[in-house]
């Protein structure tokens, strides 16, 4: 076994708590998103910014787009780890990965704050 | 790495068919995989026809029959012909199984036979099962224990304890749910595995066993556990109708139990 001189690393169940954790919390979140679909389609942009300063929406939506992007990054850190077996490769993925997702995670934070206040 | 297509010197050709006597009332055909490695060519699907009147019931018994009757040079493992000693494990029909253990009557059409997927094969249906066997030995599948034994008597442990163990000890390490798991083909180089990590925890599960902690430390890596994405192959595929997801669920279970 290639990495056996290493031994097991004693970690991974954060990782897979984790990722169980979000997976939890996703669901309330995305119902909350579905009922608030509606009211959002077809609204002018008056309409729109009213519902966002109604304080739980953007709480939950920054919530939602921490819980998802997390959930996105645990979960495809997995299929990159399954896959790539070329040790460099697999780290500037996984490395890309994070970073991508902190990026897309403050966009979408900000978009929302931009949008609330 | 993940592979699509098997390498060059492994893409199965058609072999030579061997037809039944006429005569026979009622015929099974079996497909089987062989590999010469001396040959130096690929392995090739040999066809063979046998007189059911004159076979036993289980494939493992239509093997023997072909060997003794038809081709000697067929080459497969085989020792108790009841399950319990898991020599004959090989992929029937699509599915890892016992060949002993398996009806030729539950199989439709044509009988497909290969050795159990993806490992390196030695000869026919042979496969080279070394590094699954130096993986059982690093999880170290015995007893270990601080307290000395006492000379006169053996460990004793409680009924419910000894019922912890059922649906473990009864492994007998044919490796058809390992060769059956996806995540063991693509990392079967760090990953355990379906049938070390229930040996693991059959240890793990044991009350006079009093290494459980180190046992969770040298499994909780994201490789040698966590590859384990429950694909739940290997439940399928036990021919003695354990569950090794379960046993991994357990693991888990315990690691998340002790952060905690």
């Amino acid at each position: 076994m290639s990495n056996r001189k290493l031994g097991p690393s004693k970690t991974g169940t954060s990782h897979w708590w984790h990722q169980r954790l979000t997976a939890i919390a996703l669901v309330p979140l995305v119902l909350f998103l579905i009922g608030l679909l509606p009211n959002m389609a077809g609204a002018t942009y008056r309409e729109f910014t009213a519902l966002m300063q109604i304080p739980i929406t953007p709480v939950v939506l920054i919530l939602l787009v921490g819980a998802g992007l997390y959930h996105m990054k645990l979960g495809l850190q997995v299929v990159i780890e399954d896959y790539v077996h070329n040790e460099c490769l697999k780290m500037a993925l996984v490395v890309s990965l994070t970073l991508f997702t902190f990026f897309l995670a403050a966009a979408g934070i900000v978009s929302i704050i931009m949008l609330a206040a | 790495m993940a592979e699509f297509r098997l390498p060059k010197n492994s893409r199965i050709r058609n072999g030579k068919a061997h037809p039944v006597n006429e005569g026979a009332k009622r015929r099974a055909r079996f497909k089987v995989y062989r590999y010469d490695p001396d040959s130096g060519e690929n392995p090739q699907l040999d066809t063979f026809e046998i007189d059911r009147d004159k076979c036993g019931p289980m494939v493992l018994d239509a093997l023997i029959k072909i060997k003794n009757e038809i081709d000697p040079s067929l080459t497969f493992r085989r020792s108790c012909r009841e399950g319990i000693c898991g020599s004959c494990a090989m992929n029937i029909d699509g599915t890892n199984t016992l060949a002993c253990t398996k009806p030729i009557d539950e199989v439709k059409g044509d009988v497909k036979i290969y050795p159990l997927p993806h490992m390196a094969v030695v000869k026919d249906l042979v496969p080279d099962l070394n590094k699954a066997y130096e993986q059982l030995a690093s999880v170290k599948p015995w007893m270990r224990n601080d307290t000395p034994a006492s000379p006169d008597k053996e460990r004793l442990q409680s009924p419910e304890d000894r019922e912890k163990l059922d649906g473990l000890y009864e492994c007998i390490l044919c490796f058809c749910c390992q060769t059956s798991c996806p995540s063991y083909w693509w990392n079967e180089d760090r990953y355990l595995g379906p049938a070390v990590l229930l040996q693991a925890y059959r240890w793990i599960a044991d009350s006079r066993d009093e290494a459980t902690n180190e046992r969770l430390d040298e499994l909780e890596d994201p490789f040698k556990l966590y590859r384990c994405h429950t694909i739940m192959n290997c439940a399928k595929a036990c021919p003695k109708h354990l569950n090794p997801a379960k046993a991994i669920a357990e693991t888990k279970k315990m690691l998340v139990e002790r952060q905690g």
